[in-house]
């Protein structure tokens, strides 16, 4: 396990070289010339040129490349002009928050997702199975941004059950009941799409494993049915949804843009979107790379889990 | 569906003389039929809005802002302008639609062209190019987008590159799987060969092929890139005001969410329509495209066959002396609107601590009978039509599913076919023989681990403690099918059911598993009811033999008597398929024709297409199981004599 754990991790590496070179590219093709931008219309040939040295902008691009990315190793992501300090340390704040919501709305969409999916194989026509069927078809065509809107008119301002915004209390606040009561709509919210994916695949993947001969070996030895389907056919259902889960991570990490800035939720994502609008193109990088690393990382780890419950993929 | 073709075939079923088309089953679809109704009606208000009498959208109109729905001339209301909103929604589903569209277009004629490249060309440009698509992939969806537009710029234009771009890989890889599958068939090759350039190949020869693969790609995409290109102008980087789509008239609406919540709530109760039109649509068509793709297509079967019964025979007055007295089981298949019979009216009964053969080809009912002894036929299609199958004085068709249980693994023990597929993947064979003495002894874990290890034992595992924490695919073939026999043995089974245990097997094991289960069955004197297709191997092992065609016995008798004279011609024909070793010159011919499909049994013997001896008696009323002598029967008017069946040799 240990062995196959190191060259998974070995293998990550060249993806995540491949990410911070897809990133460079997009950031290469920024319309318009930087040192113009910095200095005006009216700036003389040598200023151009001495700016174009200053940003590393006479070299050739693989060489761009290579010194930004040592920039990057060295944990130098720049400095954010609109907030006036180091990319780096913003990023990691609002990773912080961004891991909080994007982390309990995988665990929503896991439980609920597995559990419906399961109920409604196992109810298979019955009126659970149309119930969940109607409500994984509502849930993937929503708009998570609508629904968040949605959410936010019933339990926030009709029935004032939850606070409509942020992630604490502004006066009194803290501690983790008020993160909780903050954290619950977004959190459900970000969770409707992903939960009825991997509903409908559950669904799919217990149907597919009842049907199997394996199944009816272990009926066959005097199990109840429980066991069946609790044991025995969940199993192996799960072992084809765990990568499926992992995709949904992609997911609820990009739709946490949506979500946070519905609920403004002070992760990532919010800011993503403020630094596009101020134009902080290093803000911007930070923030894509982190993220994109941690969905390679939780990647990784449902790769392990699969592995785990598959003794056949051992190698 | 021609009157044409029903005159022609009137036997056949309707539905079977011709496909119904692409669009009927479309329709058919109830759900899908909903959306595609719902999509046309949105499509075609879009097209037509120019035209429509509504007020024009940009019209501000101070005096009448933020209107609620159905205020006089504004059916919607307005909007924090004054601005009707039944017309911004139609104008801004226009811009949603057109941007989602041609988002779809860009992604399929990029991402088709390197999925057509890279698959066609392969190796070394197939490998880099996918490798690309992969980095892609390793993205978080939207935040690629956010990225683009970061340096492009906010815009609906931009907007759309950008959902464009990261919709990309999903073309490339379908389409490269297609591509790459053809780009060796004959007629690529072929027109290569002809002369004609790369270009020209992928372009007439391979594209055509791949283009329904596009048609799904596409279906199932478009959805989501109306609903992100939404996303990106709710967030503000897309359609910038003047212009407006469904998505910044969202994002607009939010400010005013506490006051005026219609002016956000309507563009995304028209969003959350569009796209779930196109996904029920995009669902309808991958269901007639790809129907085994369909989600939910297959049923599930129940914990045990279901049981409605048109005839019961009597139960007798006296019990039989026998382990268990199957009397004219019936057990069907329902499929669309066919009744398979594959079981149409088996007696037989099984005595303690002898071995019946039941034999057949595969499709003689034979497995299926030994299913439906403890309901494990699936339900559905399956369902157990008449009979009693007798065990103890009770009738085991009437048992509950929890007295069903307590039978199944205990009295009776059934060892499967193909070991492979029977033994459960991902747990160990030793948690699998122990999960079954567990099942019906109050035992500890660790009690039942030690006597699963002990049973591994006695059916000859080497190393057993060592092999039970083994999985099934560290097994060889022959281990795996010791498992499933010391599975079997668990709880002491008076009756041992094996269906074709030996023929997964090659031919030194199977001697080997036959052995052990000969050996077995003497030492704890159950009764064994075998299943097999093959009657060298019920001339090893069994007592006594009924053989079995298009699912009726045919034939019954001691198995010597049977395997010396047999009396039926088709079971003639079943004992000339076994080789002799040392007799080379011996004819091996299979049996002419096929059995009849069970559900549509000729009248008289179903094997008469098949038999050189028949005549037009035969193909007439019901032909009986008659008494040939003690303990033998027959199922034929002119069964074979004793010089008959030793000519035949």
């Amino acid at each position: 396990m240990l062995a196959y754990f190191l060259k998974r991790l070995a293998m990550i590496v060249p993806v995540l070289f491949g990410l911070t070179v897809i990133v460079f590219l997009i950031m290469a093709m920024i319309p318009g010339d930087p040192a113009t931008a910095i200095l005006g219309a009216y700036a003389t040939p040598e200023n151009v040129e001495r700016i174009n040295r200053q940003l590393g902008l006479d070299r050739s691009l693989p060489e761009q490349y290579f010194i930004w990315l040592g920039n990057l190793l060295q944990g130098d992501f720049g400095r954010s002009y609109s907030l006036n300090r180091p990319v780096i340390d913003e990023v990691l704040e609002r990773f912080n928050a961004t891991l909080i919501l994007a982390g309990a709305s995988l665990v929503l969409c896991t439980v609920f997702g597995l559990v419906a999916g399961i109920v409604s194989a196992v109810r298979q026509f019955g009126w659970t199975d149309r119930i969940v069927t109607f409500f994984v078809l509502i849930g993937i065509s929503m708009p998570s941004f609508w629904l968040g809107l949605l959410l936010i008119l019933v339990f926030a301002v009709n029935l004032r059950w939850l606070p409509p915004s942020g992630m604490y209390a502004i006066y009194g606040g803290g501690g983790p009941l008020d993160l909780l009561s903050h954290l619950a709509l977004p959190a459900i919210t970000l969770a409707v799409v992903a939960t009825g994916v991997i509903a409908r695949l559950t669904r799919a993947a217990m149907l597919e494993v009842l049907r199997q001969d394996y199944i009816r070996t272990a009926r066959a030895k005097g199990l109840s049915e429980r066991r069946v389907i609790y044991r025995h056919a969940f199993k192996a259902a799960l072992v084809s949804v765990i990568p499926v889960i992992g995709i949904q991570a992609g997911f609820v990490l990009g739709g946490a843009v949506y979500i946070e800035t519905v609920f403004q939720w002070p992760g990532i994502g919010r800011m993503l979107v403020q630094a596009i609008s101020t134009r902080d193109l290093l803000l911007v990088q930070g923030g894509v790379l982190v993220v994109a690393a941690s969905y390679v990382l939780f990647n990784l780890l449902a790769d392990m889990v699969q592995h785990m419950l598959d003794p056949r993929l051992k190698t | 569906m021609s009157t044409a073709t029903d005159t022609a075939k009137p036997v056949e079923p309707i539905r079977k003389s011709g496909r119904p088309s692409f669009f009927a089953l479309l329709v058919a679809n109830r759900l899908a039929a909903f959306g595609l109704g719902l999509l046309v009606v949105i499509a075609l208000a879009a097209l037509l809005t120019p035209w429509l009498p509504l007020q024009p959208p940009d019209i501000t109109n101070p005096a009448n802002r933020l209107l609620r729905p159905l205020a006089e001339g504004h059916f919607l209301g307005t909007d924090q302008l004054g601005r009707d909103l039944l017309s911004r929604l139609m104008w801004g589903a226009r811009v949603s639609i057109a941007v989602g569209l041609s988002a779809t277009l860009v992604a399929a004629v990029v991402g088709s062209a390197i999925g057509l490249v890279a698959g066609y060309a392969g190796g070394r440009t197939d490998n880099f190019m996918m490798r690309g698509i992969d980095m892609l992939m390793a993205f978080p969806y939207i935040l690629l987008a956010l990225a683009i537009v970061a340096v492009l710029g906010p815009g609906l234009m931009n907007a759309l590159y950008a959902i464009a771009v990261v919709n990309i890989p999903f073309f490339a890889r379908n389409i490269r799987g297609v591509a790459l599958s053809l780009a060796h068939r004959e007629f690529v090759d072929a027109a290569r060969l002809s002369g004609k350039g790369h270009l020209r190949v992928l372009l007439t020869e391979v594209l055509p092929n791949v283009l329904p693969v596009i048609v799904i790609t596409m279906s199932t995409t478009v959805g989501w890139m109306i609903l992100e290109t939404a996303g990106l102008s709710f967030l503000g980087l897309g359609a910038q005001p003047p212009q407006a789509d469904l998505g910044s008239m969202l994002g607009e609406g939010r400010k005013l969410l506490f006051t005026a919540p219609h002016v956000s709530i309507v563009p995304g109760l028209m969003i959350f329509a569009l796209v779930m039109s196109i996904n029920l649509v995009g669902d309808g068509i991958r269901d007639v495209l790809d129907p085994r793709l369909k989600s939910g297509a297959l049923s599930r079967p129940a914990a045990a066959t279901a049981v409605k019964r048109e005839d019961v025979p009597a139960m007798p007055e006296t019990p039989a002396k026998a382990a268990l007295d199957v009397r004219d089981l019936r057990t069907e298949f329902r499929v669309g609107g066919d009744v398979y019979k594959a079981v149409g009216g088996v007696s037989f009964q099984l005595k303690e601590r002898e071995c019946l053969g039941l034999v057949g080809e595969s499709g003689s009912g034979k497995s299926v009978t030994a299913m439906s002894l403890l309901g494990l036929v699936p339900t559905p299609p399956g369902r157990i039509a008449g009979g009693r199958v007798l065990y103890q004085g009770r009738d085991l068709l009437e048992a509950s599913e929890a007295d069903l249980r307590k039978l199944r693994g205990g009295a009776f023990a059934y060892v499967f076919q193909d070991p492979l597929s029977t033994l459960h993947p991902l747990f160990t064979v030793g948690d699998q023989v122990t999960e079954a003495i567990r099942a019906h002894q109050p035992l500890s874990y660790r009690d039942a681990w030690k006597r699963a290890v002990a049973l591994l034992k006695m059916v000859r595992i080497p190393n057993a403690a060592e092999r039970a924490g083994s999985y099934p695919h560290e097994l060889s073939g022959g281990m795996r099918q010791r498992v499933s026999i010391a599975m079997a043995l668990a709880n002491d089974a008076e009756i041992l059911i094996a269906d074709e245990p030996t023929t997964a097997l090659d031919v030194t094991v199977q001697a080997q598993i036959l052995k052990l289960m000969d050996a077995l069955q003497d030492d704890k004197g159950s009764a064994l009811l075998f299943i097999t297709h093959d009657f060298g191997v019920v001339s090893e092992i069994c007592d006594r033999v009924a053989v079995m065609y298009a699912g009726r016995i045919v034939e019954t008798g001691p198995t010597d008597e049977v395997l010396n004279a047999p009396a039926h011609p088709y079971t003639r024909k079943l004992i000339d398929c076994v080789p002799v070793l040392g007799e080379p010159e011996r004819r091996l011919d299979a049996i002419s024709g096929l059995p009849p499909a069970v559900n549509r049994l000729p009248e008289g013997c179903a094997f008469a297409e098949r038999c050189p001896y028949a005549e037009a008696a035969c193909r007439e009323g019901e032909i009986a199981l008659e008494s040939l002598a003690p303990e033998r029967a027959v199922r034929c008017i002119k069964p074979l004599k004793p010089e008959q069946s030793e000519a035949a040799q």
